[in-house]
């Protein structure tokens, strides 16, 4: 694993749960899971590890998840305004927003032209790492232990050495003629 | 601070522009001391593995910019580390394109039958090779029998990948465990280094000042080998003559630090930037309807299914390549993979109904990962890309230990770019989509803009001061003795992969710079033949200053 930069307090957690959860969905980790809204089958990025990702020390966002979780809940709250959707007392803003409105926020926040743009398509990027590529383990590790991500993805295994090698890798005949303006060595004229 | 030490010339940066002018000046008998900001790793050290801190994100730089975003290498080796190793000769109409300037982005002095002699060297050198059907995966294989359905031409791309080493691992992005992709750490830099040349790792480059008697002082941090972020030590280098080839993202930078100190720097220094027209498409392929209609089949009755499989990209569309079509209106299409990660976060799922890059129907697609084909489009984009003031150290702010900086380019790319990427796209979507082949969209630019991985002409070569921080000897307009051999110099995007044509520049810039050395009292001759294309080992310890 990972070093980890920060402890997160449980509103942290499970705002920062909730918002990787909005980017890769996932299903509930048991009944009274909050954080993840169960919006898909399958692990999501939760279930993959974005936290994991987003308090190391490698990473480089630790230093930040305060502020970032403030601030989503700040947003969180604005938007239940407008939107005219009640928020559940006792439950983080973001954890309370049923999940298609999560959706809604989570777009408006990374669209272009957003003044925070930047530090949510950051966060979201730590999401969707952690699904498909499992970074807070050594891949041969994290697919051994079913990486929700990386299973569902297809990825494949690696030979016993912790290597691939695709021996088949070609329909080996031609598919389609070449330029017609070809140059001897292969290039464009 | 150490004493400062003196050599005949400095480089800065050891990809394509920094390695071959380091081996041809060090076989001539210069003393060359490369200097790279990453760090030295070869074959065994690039593991297959995804993890933050492996060699997936040690020997990377991505740097976020206002509007374009830059994938580079960082380590010794560069660009050729990291690349996927295609290497087509750039069209003879690109040499003659005049973009938004209206007058010729080229110097005069270079066409491609000027520069076929140094494709030649640089290909015997690597080597690279014709590829054949054979070689190609199933990737590309599918990509060609698609433009054939569709009435198009597609050739296998010459690469510099060694097929009898290559397993098809598709891990190459993040280096050659099996020394299969003939990076530049298997021939110039190997054969550099059995000339006496020094080359020193995790050495970041922060400016060059005059030492008053017609040499240079560079200035340098050293950076620790794990977190980029912590600077270990400063140092200087004295050399008669320096080349700078840190690549186009830094290359720039380090000018535009050094401004005050050199006395000023010429105007096009950070301006012109080109992104080479970069743009990218993901195909979701309907397995039934590559069977049915393409009729692919990979032995066991799976058509496709070969996303993972490969070698990068080994297939290309050169239909667009037309010199009788207008500028803006031509471009290439290759076949791509692009592991998890880097690769998946901006690829858009077509008709979404709710955001098209997360969310539900992401993970829908992303479930069908193993059917995905990645086109890359290289079109003529307008060099609109600008860097802003320089950060304190090095090209960019770090953001992470490794991989993840914020720069200063800004890029808006102008309606022509714009116009491009829009026919190219619809080039893919004609090709691809075809009687229901595949849904494909092209990667959003709502959420980061423009990204490249082939930064060009951020201090280009060139017949007009105004436009060109170069002469077509590529040496630093007002400034005697420095070079820029890196993509930086190449005037514009080229439509196709560039690392063949940076490196046939670079080639060609050499009896220049050996001619400067000696007008400078360095001892040294031009030297033509090839390097030993055999690997060296790395010192165990980097060398420090």
């Amino acid at each position: 694993m990972l070093d980890v930069a920060v402890e997160l307090t449980p509103i942290e957690l499970m705002t920062l749960e909730a918002y990787a959860d909005t980017i890769i969905p996932g299903e509930r980790r048991g009944a009274g899971d909050l954080a993840v809204a169960g919006a898909a089958d399958g692990g999501g990025a939760v279930a993959s590890g974005a936290v994991d990702l987003m308090v190391s020390v490698e990473g480089g966002l630790a230093g930040m998840l305060d502020t970032l979780v403030t601030g989503l809940n700040d947003h969180a709250v604005e938007y239940a305004g407008r939107a005219g959707v009640r928020l559940e007392p006792g439950v983080p803003p973001f954890v309370a927003l049923p999940f298609p409105h999560r959706t809604a926020l989570v777009q408006a926040l990374t669209a272009a032209g957003h003044p925070e743009q930047d530090l949510w398509v950051s966060l979201a990027m730590f999401s969707v790492m952690a699904w498909d590529t499992g970074a807070a383990e050594h891949t041969v590790d994290a697919l051994a232990a079913g990486h929700p991500g990386l299973i569902q993805m297809g990825f494949a295994r690696p030979d016993p050495d912790g290597l691939w090698r695709f021996p088949d890798f070609s329909y080996r005949r031609a598919l389609a003629t070449p330029h017609p303006h070809t140059a001897a060595t292969g290039d464009p004229a | 601070m150490t004493p400062t030490e003196s050599t005949d010339v400095v480089v800065i940066g050891s990809g394509f522009g920094g390695s071959i002018p380091a081996y041809r000046l060090a076989a001539g008998g210069a003393r060359v001391v490369i200097l790279e900001r990453g760090p030295w790793l070869t074959g065994a050290d690039f593991d297959h593995d995804l993890k933050f801190g492996s060699a997936s994100t040690r020997v990377f730089e991505f740097t976020m910019g206002d509007g374009m975003n830059v994938l580079g290498g960082n380590c010794v080796g560069g660009g050729s580390v990291v690349y996927f190793a295609a290497m087509p000769r750039a069209p003879r109409f690109t040499f003659e394109r005049q973009g938004l300037l209206g007058r010729p982005l080229w110097p005069r002095s270079v066409t491609r039958d000027v520069l076929d002699p140094w494709y030649d060297m640089v290909a015997e050198s690597l080597p690279i090779t014709r590829s054949e059907w054979e070689d190609v995966t199933y990737s590309g294989g599918l990509f060609a029998a698609a433009c054939a359905h569709a009435g198009r031409t597609a050739n296998p791309v010459p690469t510099a990948v060694d097929p009898a080493r290559c397993t098809n691992c598709n891990w190459m992005m993040s280096g050659c465990r099996f020394d299969a992709k003939r990076s530049l750490l298997l021939n110039y830099i190997p054969a550099a280094v059995s000339h006496g040349a020094r080359v020193r790792p995790l050495h970041e480059v922060q400016h060059i000042a005059p030492t008053g008697d017609g040499g240079y002082r560079v200035h340098y941090n050293t950076v620790d080998e794990v977190d980029y972020r912590v600077v270990t030590g400063t140092g200087t280098i004295d050399a008669r003559i320096v080349i700078v080839a840190a690549g186009a993202a830094a290359t720039p930078v380090i000018l535009q630090r050094s401004q005050e100190a050199l006395g000023g720097i010429p105007e096009a220094v950070g301006r012109h930037f080109s992104g080479n027209g970069e743009r990218l498409n993901t195909a979701v392929i309907d397995e039934a309807k590559a069977r049915d209609v393409l009729g692919l089949d990979r032995g066991d009755g799976v058509a496709y299914e070969g996303y993972q499989v490969g070698k990068g990209p080994v297939c290309a569309s050169w239909d667009r390549l037309d010199p009788d079509l207008p500028e803006f209106s031509r471009h290439s299409l290759e076949q791509l993979y692009f592991p998890p990660g880097f690769g998946t976060i901006l690829a858009q799922v077509r008709d979404a109904t709710g955001p098209s890059w997360f969310g539900v129907e992401k993970k829908e697609m992303l479930r069908r990962w193993r059917s995905w084909l990645t086109i890359f489009i290289m079109s003529e984009d307008g060099n609109e890309g600008v860097f802003g003031p320089p950060p304190e150290t090095g090209n960019a702010d770090r953001i992470a230990q490794q991989m993840l900086s914020r720069g200063a380019l800004r890029y808006r790319p102008s309606e022509q770019t714009r116009a491009g990427w829009a026919r190219a796209d619809a080039d893919i979507r004609d090709i691809l989509e075809r009687d229901g082949l595949a849904r494909v969209m092209p990667w959003t630019d709502e959420v980061i803009g423009a990204y490249t991985v082939h930064p060009l002409a951020s201090c280009r070569i060139g017949d007009d001061p105004a436009t060109s921080a170069l002469d077509d000897r590529h040496e630093l307009r007002g400034h005697p003795g420095i070079f820029v051999t890196d993509g930086s110099a190449v005037p514009a995007g080229l439509t196709v992969n560039p690392a063949f044509t940076i490196a046939a520049l670079a080639e060609r810039a050499v009896p220049g710079i050996v001619q400067a050395a000696l007008d400078r009292g360095v001892p040294v001759r031009y030297v033509d033949a090839p390097p030993r294309s055999a690997p060296e080992p790395r010192p165990t310890t980097p060398a420090v200053a």
